[in-house]
């Protein structure tokens, strides 16, 4: 390692790297460290992955001086792309990997999660797979715990093995306590303030299957990381008031809104509830 | 009355042409001049009848003959309603530059309050399907739910609470629009209801196909499909359930959820197997919501929803897996993996 000279990576002038990371569309990865991708066990088996290996090894790491065209510029340059993104799935696994995929976290370089409930939390990439040209990379929610499609079309274009299946989830058992609360606040759809009766009932049984997790967890001796304390430690033996304490809180949110909207709610009733009631109870028939 | 309808260059067109007022419906006169659909919005808004002069295009200046009728038909819907456009006539040709851009703001206010009612009315509701159809509001960010297309809506009826919100109809959840341009258009101007009610009005759009295909195949939901508390059954949340709950795993091996970081949220993104089992639930919801409809067995089913609740819980195990389509090639269980 020391023959090039890198006690740490920043000494060294990491040219091709400092293009990549810093490339529009590509905000995403971190930089791997010189170290890392000088050290030929860490890139076992990728020789058969990229065309032009050494060439594009050469390239990533600065000492590419090959005199070539520029169709095979091109090519060795695209490899070197893959390559990167094939060792940063391994190097986001590492110590050093993990802590620097967790300051951009931190800093939400990833973006933040779409869902209204989760509050702009940030986003972590994820892969689906970890072959690569499966799967688009997607951003994992760690507070409601599900996956989303980048918003930019550069972003969704990125292959999800360069991120893998597994280092998302690695990262919160390394942090564990980086793991966000979870909140069972939730959205409830409402026609003039009325819960609509097939969404109410997925939210009740939700609700119920939230109990039981609860009620497992608690017999486990497990921390169920909930922000919000349910009133009944049984969990759900009792808690069927619970669907409903939420959706008074719902209602109080925009308490004022019921209120103070009386008579336009009025208003509209006239012009739709006889609609929404026709197409609640003769679905089909309401063109 | 109606002056001119469609006229490319009327405030209402240009309005609903703004960047960021992508997901507006444009509000047919007609019904802006149904004095019954503003109905308490004078109390609402400064400079009502100004406003509502700017968004019908009437212009004082030119033609007193048009306004003196506006003014009479504002005087039966409000007893108030007198000062303001007397007043107003004598002072209009000395008004300014500042008195344009409070009248154009509510102007706004107004249009946007109207355009919350205008798009649960019969005209409305049509022509936002429309624009849903052309995948104008954009598709749920969510990766289980295969670019479902959104509705924008509200998370609260009054202005000024939040900003317009997307709905998902496949997992039943509100998102962020994506374009930073939404996050200045004040979600009451769509409101609370009007995400639920498009799902009610609509019920034969086929909400298990994704984007592109959804438009195509409008109406084309197999027939004897079941129904459930007046929604198709696969029209219940079908980006939700078996293969559509998000599995985290380590190197192929499932977190168990008696880790720290275990998974805690999968219950958001279920559902029943057999989605009949949510029409027991529905005795329960009667109670608690509203009563509408006169099917002789809720009158039955009043207070027991506990035990109804365990045996949907319980049973949902022993439920063939009728689950298919998942988008997901791993096998995404569900959060019962561990019971
Ligand atoms: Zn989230
Ligand atoms: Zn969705």
């Amino acid at each position: 390692m020391d023959v090039y000279g890198s006690e740490s990576d920043s000494d060294y002038t990491s040219y091709w790297r400092d293009w990549f990371i810093s490339s529009r569309g590509n905000e995403y990865f971190c930089e791997i460290d010189e170290e890392y991708l000088t050290d030929r066990f860490n890139l076992t088996g990728l020789n058969t992955e990229v065309l032009y290996y050494q060439y594009a090894l050469d390239l990533v790491t600065d000492v590419f001086d090959l005199d070539c065209d520029d169709d095979m510029r091109e090519a060795i340059e695209k490899s070197a792309r893959h390559l990167y993104g094939l060792v940063h799935a391994r190097y986001v696994v590492t110590t050093r990997g993990l802590a620097k995929m967790l300051d951009k976290y931190k800093k939400a370089d990833f973006g933040k999660c779409p869902r209204v409930m989760c509050n702009s939390h940030p986003l972590l990439p994820m892969g689906l797979s970890d072959i690569p040209n499966h799967k688009p990379v997607k951003l994992y929610c760690a507070r409601c715990e599900d996956i989303y499609n980048p918003k930019s079309s550069r972003h969704a274009a990125i292959d999800g093995a360069y991120f893998g299946t597994s280092f998302h989830n690695i990262l919160f058992q390394v942090y564990p306590a980086l793991v966000p609360a979870k909140s069972a606040e939730r959205y409830v759809p409402r026609v003039y303030g009325f819960r609509v009766h097939a969404a109410a009932a997925l939210v009740r049984w939700q609700h119920a299957q939230r109990a039981d997790l609860r009620r497992r967890l608690r017999r486990l001796d497990v921390e169920s990381g909930f922000q919000d304390a349910e009133s009944d430690p049984d969990g759900a033996d009792e808690d069927d008031e619970d669907p409903d304490a939420n959706a008074l809180d719902d209602t109080a949110l925009t308490g004022a809104a019921a209120g103070a909207a009386t008579v336009m709610q009025m208003t509209m009733l006239r012009n739709a509830a006889a609609a929404a009631a026709a197409a609640a109870a003769h679905p089909g028939s309401v063109a | 009355m109606s002056t001119s309808s469609g006229t490319p260059e009327s405030w209402i067109s240009s309005f609903c042409s703004l960047l960021g007022h992508e997901y507006f419906a444009e509000v047919s006169e007609d019904f802006i001049e149904d004095d019954f659909n503003l109905t308490g919005l004078q109390t609402q808004v400064a400079m009502y009848k100004e406003a509502l002069e700017m968004i019908l295009d009437v212009e004082p200046e030119d033609d007193d003959d048009d306004d003196d009728e506006d003014d009479d038909d504002e005087e039966d819907a409000s007893g108030d309603g007198r000062d303001g456009p007397r007043a107003h006539g004598e002072r209009r040709h000395n008004r300014v530059a500042s008195d344009l851009s409070v009248i154009e703001s509510s102007a706004e206010m107004l249009f946007g309050l109207i355009h919350q009612r205008f798009i649960c009315s019969r005209p409305g509701i049509q022509q936002m399907s429309e624009k849903y159809e052309l995948g104008h509001f954009g598709v749920c960010p969510r990766t289980n739910c295969n670019q479902t297309r959104a509705l924008p809506v509200g998370l609260s009826d009054i202005p000024g609470v939040d900003t317009v919100k997307l709905f998902c109809p496949s997992c039943l959840d509100v998102y962020v629009p994506p374009n930073s341009r939404f996050q200045t258009v004040d979600g009451a101007f769509f409101g609370r209801t009007f995400g639920a009610l498009f799902l009610l009005t609509f019920p034969e759009y086929d909400l298990s196909r994704s984007g592109g295909e959804s438009a195509a195949n409008l109406g084309r939901a197999a027939s004897a499909d079941d129904q459930i508390n007046g929604m198709r059954a696969r029209n219940i949340a079908p980006g939700l359930g078996r293969g559509k709950i998000y599995a985290p795993k380590i190197y192929g091996f499932k977190v168990s959820e008696m880790a720290r970081s275990g998974p805690r949220m999968q219950w958001l993104r279920n559902k029943p197997e057999d989605v009949g089992e949510l029409d027991e639930a529905r005795y329960f919801a009667d109670e608690h919501a509203e009563s509408d409809d006169d099917d002789e067995s809720m009158i039955a089913g009043h207070g027991r929803p506990t035990t109804r609740r365990r045996q949907a819980g319980s049973g949902k195990l022993r439920r063939g897996q009728v689950q298919n389509g998942s988008p997901m090639a791993v096998e995404a269980n569900g959060a019962e993996s561990e019971l």
